[in-house]
């Protein structure tokens, strides 16, 4: 069994808790204007190939970085897009002790094995009503509400992140609607608002993929983390 | 005695032994920094004043410099930057940062040094050194045909064939612990001891040694006397022990003018005294942090006298005061005290500086509030490097301490003769091109054939390779010899070493340039095409690279193992060549900044490095080659071999932009510890830690004056950023910054 793989970080201190040994995968459903991956989209685009064999092998090489809190994150790319190499290669991190993390926008059904061997799921929010979901990623927001409705039925941990457009989410309303979302959800450990950046606009270029969000620049920081604090408020009361 | 008062322990009474001292009475500190205090009124008065004359001196290149007077440990008038408000006291010269002119390593050196600030050499001066010879002209009367030609051509650089070579720790923590008087009485008990012996030539040098140590001694005594302290006897609180063992250092300095003149490790030792005197309540928290500060102020203020060429190599006026801190006991308890503290809150007290070269000695088992301080000065100010305790305490025992940037010594029992470093990478070219030079195109290493392949064959490349290592390694022993040989004749470090105890063991430490180039280039002709260029006389001037290649910095074992097998071989090769006075060889993977100068003199490599282009510094990957992240990349440096092979020392520099290092300033420092515990457990010997952005740096070059303080760690030690030159500058751009988008 091979999984393609887009490119690892070897340092990923952003993506989960502590230090992370982020794994890219390649291939995504959803096409979302602000992605900056957009060279993950396509399954059987040039990718690496890995057996969960060997990616363990490489990741270990890393564990006496992980200490008590870091471990391996699986991002992409939409990592459920390749469900039984990553099965396979979670459960060889549970074996050997290592702290998994899934990041994922829930856009694939059939992942209640996989969650059987994930200690944290950050998911992305990309809308909160069928029209917002739509807007931004092309898809129907109804596998992400059931995926974040299984993952609040078995009570697993859960990181919630939501990137923040000018323009097009960043303003109270949605925060209004986030806070409703929210609210009722138990196994919220956190919640992080990303200021959207034009950090991957080349890429589109490279690509020769149309980018949707010409010209629109960069969120800005202050706001963003008004915004955020704004929801934080807002889940208390 | 009442200097003794309230101190454990017999042995270190009955002879010279301040590790045993130390052990008997020191206190571990396991508590956080919430105790610190800032700095006191009279401290910013002086901190003030000594940012203005640093502005005057960046303006100017030095501050001033003293013509006359000819260097010696008693030869200079007491000199004071404000008197009233000074509780640590001594400068070089009669003023502050006015430099020494040493001539006693070369006349050239120094008249070149003084000509290129527009000062002129007093007559009186000049005439005293043509009836005295110096290290230089005993070099050059000795060097060998092919050292010269190895010189010239740039494969050996940075010798210290016409300056002090320095990396020389005296036990300064002596002077304090015994005062003068103890320790001319043990030494001249050991001339004694030394009669007896088969008076040898050895024999008689090292009379002739310890003798000159002794006169050094009363000198340290009477410099002390002009500034009003007896230091004969045992300093008997933390101000005098202080005062004591910086005088023990100034000495040292007023001397020596040597590449790197280290403190060792004096935190811990002091903190017995600080203790003692907050226990009796004579001393208060805000005066033990003023102490400090004022000491720290006072090595910042240590000046050299260079060259412009000297300074290409050793960029932004380094002196390498380092002072190692933290570290465990071998018995498995940490060396971390409230001074450990203190000294790396200077760094906020009197804001952040490149010197003293601040140097944690990293161990998983350090206590965890200390691990998060160091994370956390690091992150504010750049300004610490990182050793591993591990490696090094099984070797030298718990009381060593870091010379220069990576070199461990055991403090006062052990010495080193530094000996600068070979090029691997031009080596590999002259393996390719049969000894010529690509650049000057002239014969410098004989008897090497020419390959004449339209593309390089591994093997074949290899064996040449390891000929032309061979046999530069006799000449680079020659040279490391000779220099020493002359330098104890006519250049001894009288002071430092009447701080060592006199049967001493040596280590001679070699070192390497261009190592990650020589590497990716052996991958690239293994793993790729290459086919080199060849000008009209056959010399390969260029290389076109077909194909990929594993690079190292990528923790692929194919190229990495490639480099570890490439030490070991050098490090085999010095060895076959006896050292003198039965110094054990050591190696190092340590270019400071002579990276930049390196490279600019080597031509192009067959990694598709063109020529002329700045080599990574130390042991770091090639900028921009490492692209799986920054743990593989430490992963790949923490497989090179230190014990039993570059026990002189591994350097790597990791910047990284503080963004990608964690959200929240606490995420920062709990993943900066986890890094560093994780990069050690690997195996790996020193970081330098840098947290900042390129673009802060490019507006700082951008903008000379506008970042003062900028303190960045280069290659086993700190400099300003602004003293750097633009060419070291668009260097430091240039490396690789870990971030993630």
């Amino acid at each position: 069994m091979l999984g393609k793989i887009n490119s690892i970080e070897t340092m990923g201190l952003v993506d989960g808790p502590g230090v992370r040994f982020v794994v890219f995968m390649q291939g995504c459903p959803l096409r979302c204007k602000f992605c900056h991956n957009p060279e993950t989209w396509k399954l059987n685009d040039k990718s690496d190939l890995y057996t969960p064999e060997e990616l363990i092998k490489k990741i270990l090489n890393y564990k006496p970085y992980f200490k008590h809190n870091g471990g391996v994150t699986f991002s992409g790319g939409e990592p459920l897009m390749q469900k039984e190499f990553l099965l396979e290669t979670l459960k060889l991190c549970k074996e050997n002790g290592i702290h998994t993390c899934l990041d994922t926008a829930g856009s694939v059904p059939g992942y209640e094995e996989i969650l059987k061997y994930t200690d944290l799921v950050i998911f992305d929010i990309k809308g909160v009503t069928e029209e917002e979901y739509k807007n931004m990623t092309g898809s129907s927001n109804k596998n992400a509400t059931e995926f974040l409705n299984y993952c609040q039925k078995i009570n697993i941990p859960t990181w919630l992140r939501v990137v923040i457009v000018p323009g097009i989410n960043d303003n109270e309303k949605y925060v209004k609607e986030l806070i409703n979302y929210i609210k009722p959800l138990k196994n919220i450990e956190k919640i992080e608002f990303l200021p959207y950046h034009t950090l991957g606009v080349h890429k589109y270029e490279e690509l020769k993929i149309p980018y949707s969000l010409n010209g629109v620049s960069d969120m800005d920081n202050d706001r963003c983390k008004k915004l955020e604090n704004m929801l934080k408020e807002g889940l208390k009361s | 005695m009442e200097a003794y008062e309230g101190f454990k322990g017999e042995k270190w009474k009955k002879e010279i032994d301040v590790k045993s001292f130390i052990l008997d009475n020191y206190t571990e500190y396991t508590g956080d920094d919430s105790f610190l205090t800032g700095p006191t009124e009279k401290t910013k008065r002086l901190n003030d004043k000594y940012a203005e004359m640093s502005k005057i001196e960046i303006e100017k290149g030095i501050y001033d410099v003293d013509t006359k007077t000819v260097s010696g440990i008693n030869n200079y008038k007491p000199g004071y930057l404000i008197k009233e408000d000074e509780v640590i006291v001594g400068f070089q010269t009669d003023e502050p940062l006015k430099r020494i002119t040493n001539a006693f390593g070369g006349m050239r050196m120094a008249k070149q040094a003084l000509e290129a600030y527009g000062y002129k050499i007093d007559e009186e001066f000049a005439k005293r050194f043509e009836y005295r010879k110096t290290h230089n002209e005993g070099v050059f009367d000795a060097y060998t045909t092919d050292i010269r030609k190895a010189r010239h051509a740039g494969l050996l650089t940075g010798l210290p064939d016409a300056y002090g070579r320095g990396r020389i720790i005296g036990d300064y923590r002596r002077v304090a612990l015994y005062g003068i008087d103890r320790l001319v009485e043990e030494k001249k008990k050991d001339l004694v001891n030394l009669e007896k012996a088969v008076l040898d030539e050895e024999m008689i040098r090292l009379r002739e040694e310890v003798s000159e140590q002794i006169k050094a001694l009363g000198e340290i005594k009477d410099m002390a006397l002009s500034y009003g302290f007896d230091i004969s006897k045992p300093a008997s609180n933390a101000k005098e022990a202080t005062q004591w063992l910086y005088f023990g250092y100034l000495a040292a300095i007023k001397e020596n003018n040597g590449a790197a003149m280290s403190l060792g490790r004096t935190s811990t030792f002091l903190d017995i005294y600080f203790e003692r005197d907050l226990r009796n309540g004579i001393l208060t928290e805000s005066e033990a942090q003023e102490i400090i500060d004022q000491f720290i102020m006072k090595l910042r203020m240590a000046r050299h006298l260079r060259t412009p060429e000297y300074n290409e190599l050793f960029a932004g006026d380094p002196t390498w005061v380092t002072e190692s801190i933290g570290g465990m006991t071998e018995n498995g308890k940490s060396l971390v005290t409230k001074n450990s503290f203190r000294y790396l809150h200077t760094l906020y007290n009197l804001g952040s500086s490149p010197e003293p070269n601040l140097t944690v000695l990293w161990s998983e088992n350090l206590p965890e509030n200390f691990k998060k301080f160091c994370a956390k000065v690091s992150i504010d100010t750049d300004a610490i490097q990182y050793e591993s305790d591990e490696l090094m305490r099984p070797i030298h025992g718990c009381d060593y301490a870091i010379a220069c940037c990576v070199s461990a010594m055991t403090v006062g029992k052990q010495m080193q003769f530094f000996g600068a470093r070979c090029n691997l990478a031009k080596t590999l070219l002259y393996a390719i091109n049969g000894g010529y030079d690509e650049v000057k195109k002239e014969l410098v290493v004989d008897g090497l054939d020419k390959i004449t392949d339209e593309y390089l064959n591994y093997d074949v490349v290899r064996k040449a390779y390891s000929n032309a290592m061979k046999k530069i390694a006799k000449t680079y022993v020659d040279a490391m010899n000779i220099i020493h040989y002359m330098h104890d004749k006519y250049a001894y470090e009288r002071g430092q070493m009447a701080l060592h105890d006199t049967k001493l063991s040596r280590l001679m430490a070699f070192g390497v340039a261009g190592f990650s180039v020589a590497v990716d280039s052996l991958s690239a002709i293994k793993y790729a095409k290459v086919k080199p260029i060849r000008d009209e006389n056959g010399i390969a001037v260029d290389f076109e690279v077909e194909g990929e290649f594993p690079k190292y910095g990528n923790d692929d074992d194919r190229v990495d193992l490639i480099g570890k097998e490439l030490l070991e071989e050098f490090y085999n090769d010095l060895k076959e060549h006896p050292a003198y006075r039965g110094a054990k060889h050591t190696l190092s993977v340590l270019t400071i900044t002579s990276n930049v100068m390196y490279g600019k003199k080597t031509g192009s490599t067959p990694d598709g490095r063109k020529a002329g282009v700045a080599f990574a510094p130390g042991a770091n990957p090639m900028h921009g080659r490492d692209s799986s992240g920054a743990l593989a990349s430490l992963n790949s440096v923490a497989k090179m071999p230190y014990t039993n092979c570059c026990e002189d020392g591994i350097s790597n520099t990791f910047s990284i932009v503080p963004s990608a290092l964690g959200h929240s300033k606490e995420e920062q420092v709990e993943n900066l510890v986890n890094v560093l515990d994780g990069y050690f457990e690997k195996g790996a010997h020193h970081l330098n830690v840098n947290v900042l952005n390129r673009e802060m740096l490019i507006d700082a070059m951008n903008n000379p004056g506008k970042y003062p303080t900028l303190t960045i760690r280069v290659s086993g030690y700190a400099v300003l950023f602004d003293k750097l030159s633009r060419a070291h500058q668009e260097e430091v751009i240039a490396r690789t910054f870990h971030e993630k988008l």
